[in-house]
């Protein structure tokens, strides 16, 4: 992977990690931190290019939605459950 | 052994606070008050909320289907049935898409989707209807004894008119015996009904080996498989079922969707239950509801996407469950099939242990007995009772549903709970002692004359 995508992915990760965990609810929280990490270490290895170009744009759709949902889940955020601190 | 002076009878005789909650003072189970006590505990602010392990019940909604949906419940809201505007084309594309969503999970072609409003309306119709359609030959509908309450209802109606049903009892690992069951077929069976996975001990029956069998016999194969899909690979080919139901709200979509596989080739023909505008290839009329059909069709294409995720998540976390209970409490029994079952659904009896007082005490994480259709009554689960399983030990059992969203920390809170509560409630329980005493419990005769 040439240098400028490579940090382009470490920068979308980093982004998409931060506004996971902003996710009011623990379960969508965990699971968005949990579900993001997962993804981009199983496609670590991808070197093709058009892959590498298909999963950013993937990558940047899915931030959108976490951005959504993030919104939402703020405006009708309920108590914390037994296990958060 | 008794200590001296200390009859068994007398040692059974606790004072009264020392009874379980539920029995009211005349050691009657006084039921009513004890719905009470579980309607009456609403949440106080400021109070955190319970766990959530009841996934055979509802899933949350994934965050991914809501954002599928919205859009259909703010700007287009056209009716997916009117060709003459945009209002409806745009739904009415949005609707395949969906089905098309539906179908390639179960690897169906998109015809041969119906939505429902859920897989009770789903198994309704695919009983009632082809077993009235095809009613002048045949007059003959076989099942099991622990289908879902909305299955066994509908062969009850079925019977009422004049069917004849046959309810096959299952083996006591929850599994139907293939031999019994090729035997039970008749010349005049129309149909057969087995779900995929339990809801209530996640045992996965062998549709596959069912399928072949109702194929070679000429009988209809309709499975409800609410529990299944999303959660392990279905395809309706390779099983050869006819007719199948599915559940939006089991895989992460929304609540009041569903809908029914429905075979064309060979074809299944049906009575629709349903009289209308003839929406749904005259199959179920009414107006498909658009953003629920979207969010169903979101909620499989995530399923069929993450299913192997998924899958390994949620039978690390049943191990890391059944693990810890097991190896800190003994005699704890696992219902239900060991291999053949849905990781997820956990059923186990803690014996000498009232189920329901333990649900009490774990009030902080939201468990249930069985089913969520029968968990207001104190009757033993009848799925249960089918697999022979003892009547204390049918009392004494907790289904915990582990799925997408549950994580480490829920699990082993839960865990921890449960020991401390089992213990303490075993510790209080005259019968644990006796046991500990190395008394027969079968031993003793409990009336007096």
């Amino acid at each position: 992977m040439a240098a400028s995508a490579r940090a382009q992915v470490i920068s979308l990760y980093r982004v998409m990690l931060t506004e996971s965990k902003k996710f009011p609810s623990y379960n969508f929280r965990t699971y968005a931190v949990r579900r993001v990490r997962d993804a981009f270490r199983a496609n670590r290895t991808v070197e093709d290019p058009k892959a590498v170009e298909r999963l950013m744009v993937e990558g940047q759709q899915t931030l959108e939605l976490i951005k959504r949902q993030v919104t939402i889940g703020k405006m009708y955020e309920t108590q914390k459950n037994v296990v958060e601190d | 052994m008794l200590s001296p002076g200390m009859t068994v009878s007398s040692r059974l005789l606790r004072p009264m606070s020392r009874l379980p909650l539920w029995l009211g003072s005349d050691g009657r189970a006084a039921s009513s008050q004890h719905k009470e006590l579980i309607k009456n505990h609403e949440l106080e602010k400021g109070e955190p909320r319970p766990l959530y392990m009841d996934f055979q019940a509802t899933t949350p909604m994934d965050p991914r289907v809501l954002d599928a949906m919205l859009p259909y419940q703010v700007n287009y809201y056209g009716n997916p049935h009117s060709k003459t505007h945009a209002y409806g084309w745009e739904s009415e594309s949005a609707m395949e898409v969906a089905r098309k969503q539906v179908a390639d999970l179960i690897g169906a072609d998109p015809r041969e989707i119906i939505f429902t409003s859920g897989a009770t309306e789903s198994n309704n119709m695919a009983i009632k209807g082809v077993a009235r359609f095809y009613q002048t030959k045949k007059r003959h509908v076989i099942t099991t004894q622990t289908e879902h309450k909305c299955v066994l209802d509908s062969c009850r109606v079925l019977e009422s008119e004049g069917f004849s049903i046959t309810y096959l009892p299952v083996q006591s690992n929850g599994l139907v015996d293939l031999e019994l069951l090729e035997a039970s077929i008749r010349p005049d069976t129309s149909l057969l009904s087995v779900m995929t996975v339990n809801n209530e001990i996640g045992v996965k029956q062998p549709i596959k080996e069912i399928g072949q069998i109702c194929r070679s016999k000429g009988v209809f194969l309709h499975t409800d498989a609410a529990q299944a899909v999303g959660k392990i690979p279905v395809n309706v080919t390779d099983w050869k079922v006819d007719l199948m139901s599915i559940s939006g709200h089991k895989l992460y979509g929304p609540k009041g969707v569903g809908a029914l596989y429905v075979r064309r080739r060979p074809r299944v023909r049906m009575e629709p239950l349903q009289s209308g505008g003839g929406q749904e290839r005259g199959l179920r009329s009414g107006t498909v509801p658009t953003p629920l059909a979207v969010g169903l069709g979101a909620a499989c294409s995530i399923a069929q996407q993450e299913m192997e995720y998924d899958h390994h998540r949620v039978s690390m976390l049943a191990n890391r469950l059944v693990h810890k209970l097991t190896s800190e409490l003994p005699d704890v029994i696992m219902n239900g099939d060991a291999e053949q079952r849905y990781a997820g659904c956990v059923n186990l009896s803690f014996a000498y242990v009232e189920g329901e007082s333990l649900l009490m005490a774990l009030k902080d994480v939201a468990l249930s007995s069985g089913s969520a259709c029968t968990s207001a009554s104190l009757e033993p689960s009848y799925v249960l009772r089918a697999i022979g399983a003892d009547e204390d030990l049918a009392h004494s059992s907790i289904r915990f549903g582990i799925g997408r969203f549950t994580t480490e920390a829920e699990v082993d809170y839960t865990a921890e709970k449960c020991i401390t509560q089992v213990t303490r409630l075993r510790e209080m329980s005259p019968l644990w002692e006796m046991v500990q005493e190395g008394i027969d419990l079968k031993s003793i005769k409990w009336t007096q004359h």
